[in-house]
């Protein structure tokens, strides 16, 4: 089933009314995710809040998914602590913008055909291992600071999820924000709000350069960053855009989508903005929200900016449990729950492939770490399951006629102990092989029957090779191995 | 009396109970056309391209959910056809029953998920208030 990608007309002016509503939505939904992203990369909120205005807006124009939403995210947040912590905010911007570079690259390589690759094992345990970082980078703003902390985030909780009961119309987060800044301010609750962890500035980015030498130390110091940012970003950005597709019934492209997501992220880092990527869980909302064409990006972005424009002064009151208590949402909604009847369900290798990727994710902080791991021992197990041959007997007592059929592949790494099969076949017998549920590869496999059959002949044991299909057969023939009496 | 039959699924239990009534109410008149209308809201959408590689895989995956289902009808010989859809499941199976002239809305009771249907209401009540056909609710 090939699925229709929209027209340009379609995916700016087809939707207008449900793509600028969704696209306010989104925006309400965006801030405080951008905030607490960029605290989480260890920048100021700006930082989050620019990237999320510039990549919506950016990508409303040059991505390959209509109705997608793309900003800053957790993901690549999570992937570019140690560079800010090690060498702060100016490597950041330029990490940014190498990213970008790279993502063009991969767009231009078309790397969405590599996307299949990628065992399902371990994109679950990608978006697992995504919400627990996300869940963690919480516990400093929730645990161990005050009894008030406590109820306001079990507060903020209840808000944002008992609220959709009365009405689904406005986002439940923007509500328990409101709602409990107010209280907090009337009451004077004494909890930490975003003005303690950093700034806003009321102003539309500008452009720089950021303030890095142009050398090849510059490069050592952020290549490793930007590469892994743009694997992660291409990741989530693919696996979006393809929850997308399947929603909303049309296609998408993929590899323009990458080379989207490159440029915006170089223009991103030229205006002050950290990478970032698509975000599974806005565009959920978006599409949820009636969100369908490029509009509904465009506007998010605008509005966004809008927002910050004219109520930052505002934006610094928020508490930070209420921030924290929304992060602990998004990361629930990350999480892929069915993963637990998968566990029980998949086959043993499946299953740990998806626990290694989380656990290593979660022991080294970074993504493409688990991923780049999750993706070798899934081709480990693969190889193993697939150089597996089993030559099944059938001894027939009473005659002298035995078959022998074989089920697997043979090739250069399957066919090591292949003729051992054949040890206990007795002199001067007779035997038919089975090739029906066997395939020969290579030369190497090609060379094992030859073996096999030197082997049966210096026991005079007459034998018939029977059910080789015709690849197998003209790989024999091309060595002149005589299976055919 | 019954022409045209529509029956909602997601593969549970309670669904499969639903499908059998609906292919037994069918089966009383050679000419009667049943519906199955299943729709996927954005969290199982999502599981399920995390869970599936490709349009290909999904496609199976899903057929192979909805096999019980299918095997119902084969089994009463009545004519059947499936549609998917994605989205909230009581708003779309709401507008999808008013949009066409069904005689019958058949769905369970209960879905797969408790959790959900204890925060967004059950969705055979938002059915049962909202289509303008009769509707059976099967328990």
């Amino acid at each position: 089933m090939v699925l229709k990608i929209m027209t340009w007309k379609e995916a700016w002016f087809g939707n207008i009314r449900g793509d600028i509503l969704a696209g306010i939505v989104v925006a309400l939904a965006l801030i405080p995710e951008a905030i607490a992203f960029s605290l989480i990369a260890g920048v100021d909120p700006m930082v989050g809040l620019y990237a999320s205005f510039s990549i919506a807006v950016i990508i409303s124009f040059v991505g390959g998914r209509p109705g997608m939403i793309s900003a800053a995210t957790g993901a690549m947040a999570l992937a570019m602590v140690l560079l800010v912590k090690e060498h702060g905010l100016q490597y950041l911007f330029a990490a940014t913008i190498l990213t970008g570079v790279l993502q063009v690259l991969w767009g231009v390589l078309k790397i969405a055909r590599f996307m299949k690759f990628i065992p399902r094992a371990v994109m679950m345990g990608f978006v697992n291992a995504l919400a627990i970082l996300i869940f963690s980078a919480q516990v400093q703003y929730i645990f161990g600071i005050s009894g008030m902390t406590y109820v306001v985030v079990l507060a903020s909780l209840a808000v944002i999820y008992l609220f959709p009961f009365i009405t689904k119309a406005v986002p439940a987060p923007l509500v328990a924000i409101l709602a409990l800044t107010a209280v907090v301010l009337l009451f004077g609750i004494d909890v930490q709000n975003v003005g303690n962890l950093g700034t806003i500035t009321q102003s539309l980015p500008t452009f720089l350069i950021p303030d890095v030498a142009f050398s090849f130390e510059t490069l050592k110091i952020i290549f490793p960053t930007a590469l892994a940012m743009s694997i992660i970003g291409l990741l989530e950005s693919l696996l979006t855009a393809s929850i997308i597709d399947d929603i909303t019934e049309t296609g998408s492209d993929k590899n323009k989508e990458a080379r989207g997501q490159g440029i915006a992220n170089i223009i991103t880092g030229f205006f002050g903005g950290m990478a970032g990527c698509a975000m599974i869980g806005q565009s959920g909302i978006n599409v949820r929200s009636g969100g369908r064409g490029r509009l509904s990006a465009f506007t998010s972005g605008v509005f966004l900016m809008c927002l910050i424009v004219f109520l930052g002064e505002w934006v610094v009151l928020i508490p930070m449990p209420v921030l924290a208590a929304i992060m602990v949402m998004v990361s629930i909604g990350t999480f892929d729950w069915s993963s637990f009847s998968y566990l029980k369900k998949a086959p043993r290798a499946d299953a740990l492939v998806m626990v290694v990727t989380v656990l290593i994710v979660v022991l080294t902080g970074d993504l493409s770490k688990g991923v780049l791991a999750g993706v070798i021992l899934s081709a480990v197990f693969f190889t193993a399951k697939i150089s597996k041959i089993e030559v099944k007997k059938k001894v027939f007592p009473d005659s002298l006629q035995n078959i022998y059929t074989i089920h697997g592949q043979l090739f250069f790494a399957s066919v090591q102990d292949f003729t051992k099969e054949f040890d206990d076949v007795q002199i001067g017998s007779r035997i038919i092989i089975d090739f029906t549920e066997a395939r020969i590869w290579d030369d190497s496999g090609a060379g094992a029957i030859d073996r096999l059959i030197a082997k049966l002949t210096q026991k005079q044991v007459d034998f018939e090779l029977t059910g080789l299909d015709a690849s197998s057969i003209r790989l024999l023939d091309s060595l002149s191995i005589p299976y055919a009496k | 009396m019954y022409k045209r039959i529509l029956v909602a699924v997601d593969g549970s239990e309670n669904s499969v109970r639903a499908a059998k009534h609906a292919a037994h109410i069918a089966s009383l008149d050679p000419d009667t056309k049943v519906d199955v209308l299943y729709v996927l809201d954005y969290d199982r959408t999502r599981s399920d391209v995390i869970h599936n590689a490709g349009r290909d895989d999904l496609h199976t995956d899903r057929k192979k959910r909805l096999a019980p289902i299918e095997a119902i009808f084969e089994q009463y010989h009545t004519s059947y056809e499936f549609t998917i859809k994605h989205g909230d499941p009581g708003p779309v199976i709401i507008t999808h029953a008013n949009e066409h002239d069904f005689n019958l809305v058949i769905i369970g009771s209960r879905g797969l998920n408790t959790f959900q249907e204890m925060v967004l209401g059950s969705v055979s009540h938002k059915v049962a208030k909202r289509v303008t056909a009769p509707v059976l609710i099967v328990k």
